[in-house]
C-alpha cells in the first residue's frame, strides 16, 4: 500500500504541516524577531556579534546602480556565492566556483556571463525570490572552501548539515548533499540526498532521496552508510548558540564545513522543512514532546548539548 | 498557550447564527432552499358593480385577509372614486364619488400565494354568540332537534357535526323537512347552532379554479372550538376546507355594502399562474417591508456584481481544504480562485484550452524578453501588455473562425495571467519543467474543483440568498485553519516512516 494510517504516522510520532506550522512555529517563534532569521544579512551580522563563524562577507549590492560594482569585489576571488538576504527555500542563489580572467564559471562548469550575474541580481533586488515579492538585497559571499573529508558524499556542490534546534536542544540533525539532480544545491525537494545523523556522534543513520531510501550517492556511488561528521561538538554547540541568538524556539540551523575554517553557520531558519524525519527514518514528534515537557532552570548551552546528546541518540537503520 | 474555549464557542456561534439565519430566511420569508422552485400563484378580479341613483355614493368592499394566502400584489382600477383602504382586522376598500349615476363598475386585482396555514386561529373565545329566536311556527320542530341532537354530543365540534348529518339524512323526519322547506340549509345550521349559544358565523369565500369567470361568493359556516375555527361547507355536506378556497370574508360583516346604488353586485374571476418562487418570495417582501437590509434593495446591476462576489468564499474554501485537509500545491494562494472566476464567464473547457494558450504563448514570449536583460518591474509590464495583445489576437481568430466561445478569453484578469507567467518562468529556469507542469497542474486543478462548487446552481442559489452561509463557511475556515492532522498527501510522503515492519 502506497499510504500510510493516519494513526500509524501518528504512533511513529510523525510531525505533520499543519502541526509544525501551529503547534511549533506559530507556539515558539515570536513574529518580532523573524527578520533575524528571514533575513540573511541580520543573520550575518548577529552571528558576527555572537561570534559564531559564518562564510566571508564580500559585499552587499542595495541598488540598482551598484551592480556594475560586482567584478571589481570579486576581482581576486577564485569564487563567490550571490545570493538574496530574503531568499526561501534555496531560491536564488548563484554559487560561482571559478573565475577566471573574468568569466564566471558555475560548479558544473558552465560559463555565467556577465549580463545573465546582471539580471540575476537586478531579480534580487527587486524582490523576485524574496517572500511575498519585497524588495530584496543581494549579499556576495566567499565561496566555502569545502572540508575534503567529504569527497564523494556531495556532487558539485557543498554538503550541508540541517540541524533542528528546539528550545535550544539539537534534536534532529542531517546531512544534505547535492546531486546531480539538485543542480549544486543542498536542497531535498530538489533532489538532494538526505542522511539522517546522530545526535550522540554525528555518525550517519539513514538516508533518502526523493523521499525515498537510498544506501549510496547516486552519481558517484559512495556508500553513506558510515559517514562521520567531523566537528560535531562544534557544530552541536553552534546550533545551540543559535537559539540565544535569534530568540527562535524552533529553528533549522544550517552549517557547512569549511576546510580552513571548521563549521561555518550559513543560515537559519524559522520554518525548517520536515524531510529530515524521512532522513532519519524516524518522527521528530517525541524527541518536540520530550523538550516540551522539561521542567527546572534553564540549561546552558553545554548541558543542553550534553542532554540532547544522552536523551536523542539513535541507532543506524542501513 | 491561553485557552481555545473563547475559540470553540465563537466558531459555534458562526456556526449557529449562519444556519439559523438561513432556516429564518427560508421559513420566514418563504425563499426557497432549493433553486428553480416554483409556486403557484392565482390573480383574482373582483368586479363590483351597481347602478348609481345621482346623488353620493359609497361602497364598502370586504378584501380577502386569508392567513392561507399571502397578498403579493393588490391594486384597484376606479376612475372618479376616492379610495381608502382600511388596515384592521377585516381589510375593506371604501369607494366613494360626490355622485354617481348610471352603471358603475369598480376593480379590485389581487394576486394570491398559497401559504399552506390553513388554520384559521382565534386568540380570545369569542364572546357570548346572541341566542337566535324561532319564528313561532319553527320552535317546536327547532327545539326537538336541538335537544336531541344537543344530547348526543359533547362538544361543540360533534355537535355541529351531528347537526350536518342530520340535515343531510335522507330519511329527514317531518320537523327536518319543515325547517328546510322555509330556510337554506346553511342558515338553518348557523340558527340551530346558535341556539345552544355555539360561537358560529357565517363566512363568504370563493373557490379557485383556473380560468373562471363570473363567479360568486359561496357562504360557509365556521364554528369555533379550542381556539380554532373549523369551517362547514353545509350545502355539499363537508368539513375542513382545502387550498383552493380563500376566506374572502370571516369576520361576520357583509362583504359588499353599497350606499347611494342599488341592484350592487360583485363577480370574481380568476387565474393560476406559475412563477419562480424566489421571485415570489422577494416581491413579498417588498410588499412587507422585510427588505430595509437586504441585498435584494440593490439596483440589478450591483446585485449580479454581488453574485459574483459572494462566489469568493466558496472558492476560498476550497483552497483552504484542498492545501490544509488535502495538501496541493498551488502556485500562489489564491490565484486559483481568480482563475476560477474567470472560468465561471468563459465555461470550463474554454476556460482551461484559454488558460493554457496565453501561458504557453506568454512562457515563449518570456523567454525572448529574458534575454533582453530587463529590470523585473518593466519586463512584468511588457509580459502584461503582451497579454493583452495574445488575448486580442486569439479573440480575433476566434470570431474569425465563429467561435463565439473564444471571444469570452476576455474574462481572465491579466495582471494574475501576467504573474502567473512570470513566476512559471522562473520555475522553469530555476527548477526545470517539470516543476512548472507540477505547480502549474496543482493550480488548474484546484481552480477546477473550485469553478466546480462555484458554478454549482445550488451553490449559487444559496450564496447569494443565504447570507448566513458566509458565516458557516467563516467557522469551516477558521476550524480547518486549527486543523493539526496529516495531510492526505503527507499519508503518502511520510509512508517510509512506518512502511517497513
Amino acid at each position: 500500500m502506497k499510504y500510510a494510517w493516519p494513526w500509524e504516522l501518528s504512533r511513529a510520532g510523525v510531525l505533520n504541516m499543519n502541526k509544525r506550522n501551529i503547534g511549533y512555529i506559530g507556539k515558539y517563534n515570536p513574529r518580532k524577531h523573524y527578520k533575524r532569521v528571514d533575513d540573511k544579512l541580520i543573520t550575518k551580522q548577529l552571528a558576527l556579534a555572537n561570534g559564531i563563524a559564518v562564510p566571508d562577507l564580500i559585499g552587499v549590492v542595495q541598488e540598482q546602480h551598484d551592480i556594475e560594482l560586482i567584478p571589481a569585489m570579486v576581482i581576486d576571488r577564485s569564487g563567490f556565492v550571490i545570493k538574496p538576504a530574503k531568499g526561501s527555500g534555496g531560491k536564488g542563489i548563484l554559487v560561482i566556483t571559478r573565475v577566471d580572467n573574468g568569466r564566471y564559471y558555475k560548479a558544473n562548469g558552465d560559463e555565467v556571463t556577465p549580463n545573465e550575474i546582471y539580471r540575476h541580481v537586478s531579480n534580487t533586488l527587486s524582490g523576485l525570490f524574496s517572500l511575498g515579492g519585497r524588495p530584496d538585497v543581494a549579499i556576495v559571499e566567499g565561496l566555502i572552501v569545502f572540508d575534503p573529508v567529504f569527497n564523494g558524499v556531495s556532487y558539485e556542490g557543498v554538503p550541508d548539515i540541517r540541524l533542528i534546534v528546539f528550545k535550544g536542544f539539537p534534536v534532529m540533525g542531517m546531512l544534505r548533499c547535492s546531486t546531480a539532480a539538485s543542480d549544486g544545491k543542498a536542497n531535498l525537494h530538489q533532489g538532494a540526498v538526505g542522511i539522517g545523523l546522530d545526535i550522540a556522534t554525528g555518525k550517519s543513520l539513514h538516508a533518502v532521496q526523493f523521499d525515498v531510501p537510498v544506501d549510496k550517492h547516486p552519481d558517484t556511488h559512495f556508500p553513506l552508510s558510515d559517514i562521520q561528521v567531523p566537528h560535531w561538538e562544534t557544530l552541536l554547540h553552534t546550533a545551540s548558540r543559535a537559539y540565544e541568538m535569534c530568540e527562535m524556539g524552533y529553528l533549522g540551523t544550517d552549517m557547512v564545513l569549511d576546510k580552513n575554517r571548521g563549521p561555518l553557520l550559513l543560515e537559519l531558519n524559522a520554518r525548517p522543512g520536515l524531510t529530515i524525519q524521512i532522513a532519519n527514518g524516524k518522527g521528530i514528534l517525541p524527541r518536540l514532546k520530550h523538550v516540551e515537557s522539561l521542567k527546572g532552570a534553564t540549561m546552558s548551552v553545554d548541558q543542553r548539548v550534553e542532554y540532547a546528546k544522552k536523551h536523542f541518540c539513535d541507532q543506524p537503520k542501513f | 498557550m491561553h485557552s481555545r474555549k473563547p475559540f470553540y464557542i465563537f466558531v459555534f456561534l458562526l456556526f449557529f447564527v449562519g444556519i439559523g439565519a438561513s432556516i429564518y430566511r427560508g421559513i420566514e420569508h418563504n425563499v426557497p432552499f432549493l433553486p428553480g422552485e416554483q409556486v403557484q400563484s392565482w390573480a383574482i378580479d373582483a368586479k363590483v358593480s351597481f347602478n348609481g341613483r345621482n346623488q353620493p355614493a359609497e361602497v364598502q368592499f370586504s378584501l380577502p385577509n386569508d392567513p392561507a394566502f399571502d397578498i403579493l400584489v393588490e391594486n384597484t382600477t376606479s376612475p372618479g372614486y376616492g379610495l381608502t383602504i382600511t388596515e384592521e382586522q377585516n381589510r375593506k376598500a371604501i369607494w366613494s364619488i360626490r355622485e354617481a349615476s348610471g352603471p358603475q363598475s369598480l376593480f379590485y386585482r389581487v394576486t394570491l400565494v398559497p401559504t399552506g396555514k390553513l388554520e384559521i386561529k382565534s386568540e380570545q373565545e369569542p364572546t357570548d354568540t346572541e341566542v337566535y329566536l324561532w319564528p313561532a311556527t319553527e320552535k317546536a320542530a327547532a327545539e326537538q332537534i336541538v335537544e336531541e341532537v344537543w344530547l348526543r354530543s359533547a362538544t361543540n365540534l360533534s355537535f355541529a357535526k351531528q347537526l350536518l348529518d342530520l340535515i343531510h339524512d335522507k330519511n329527514q323526519s317531518q320537523n327536518m323537512s319543515l325547517l328546510l322547506s322555509t330556510n337554506t340549509s346553511t342558515k338553518l345550521f348557523l340558527q340551530m347552532l346558535h341556539t345552544k349559544g355555539v360561537p358560529a358565523r357565517n363566512v363568504s369565500g370563493l373557490v379557485l379554479e383556473d380560468q373562471r369567470r363570473r363567479q360568486t361568493l359561496t357562504t360557509y359556516v365556521q364554528v369555533y372550538q379550542d381556539g380554532l375555527w373549523h369551517l362547514f361547507d353545509v350545502v355539499n355536506n363537508k368539513q375542513g376546507r382545502d387550498g383552493n378556497l380563500v376566506l374572502w370574508e370571516y369576520a361576520g360583516g357583509s362583504v359588499l355594502e353599497v350606499m347611494g346604488g342599488r341592484s350592487s353586485q360583485v363577480s370574481f374571476s380568476m387565474l393560476q399562474d406559475t412563477r419562480s418562487a424566489l421571485a415570489t418570495s422577494i416581491d413579498m417582501m417588498m410588499t412587507d417591508d422585510a427588505l430595509d437590509f437586504s441585498l435584494y434593495q440593490l439596483p440589478l446591476e450591483e446585485q449580479s456584481l454581488f453574485k459574483g462576489i459572494l462566489l469568493i468564499p466558496i472558492g476560498v474554501m476550497v483552497v483552504v481544504f484542498l492545501r490544509v485537509i488535502v495538501g496541493i500545491k498551488t502556485s500562489g494562494t489564491f490565484m486559483p480562485v481568480l482563475i476560477a472566476m474567470a472560468f465561471i464567464q468563459t465555461t470550463l473547457l474554454t476556460g482551461l484550452i484559454g488558460f493554457l494558450l496565453i501561458v504557453a504563448f506568454g512562457l515563449m514570449i518570456r523567454s525572448y524578453l529574458s534575454t533582453l536583460n530587463l529590470l523585473l518591474i518593466s519586463r512584468i509590464s511588457a509580459v502584461i501588455i503582451v497579454v493583452i495583445f495574445i488575448i486580442g489576437l486569439f479573440t480575433l481568430i476566434s470570431f474569425k473562425l465563429g467561435l463565439s466561445e473564444g471571444l469570452t478569453v476576455t474574462f481572465f484578469p491579466m495582471i494574475i495571467l501576467a504573474w502567473t507567467i512570470e513566476r512559471m518562468s522562473i520555475l522553469w529556469e530555476e527548477e526545470g519543467p517539470k516543476k512548472v507542469f507540477i505547480s502549474g497542474g496543482g493550480s488548474l486543478f484546484v481552480a477546477t474543483i473550485a469553478y466546480l462548487a462555484m458554478s454549482s446552481e445550488l451553490v449559487q442559489h444559496w450564496v447569494f440568498n443565504f447570507l448566513g452561509i458566509h458565516l458557516v463557511i467563516l467557522g469551516l475556515v477558521l476550524v480547518m485553519g486549527q486543523y493539526t492532522g496529516y495531510r492526505l498527501t503527507e499519508l503518502k510522503r511520510f509512508k517510509p516512516l512506518v512502511g517497513e515492519k
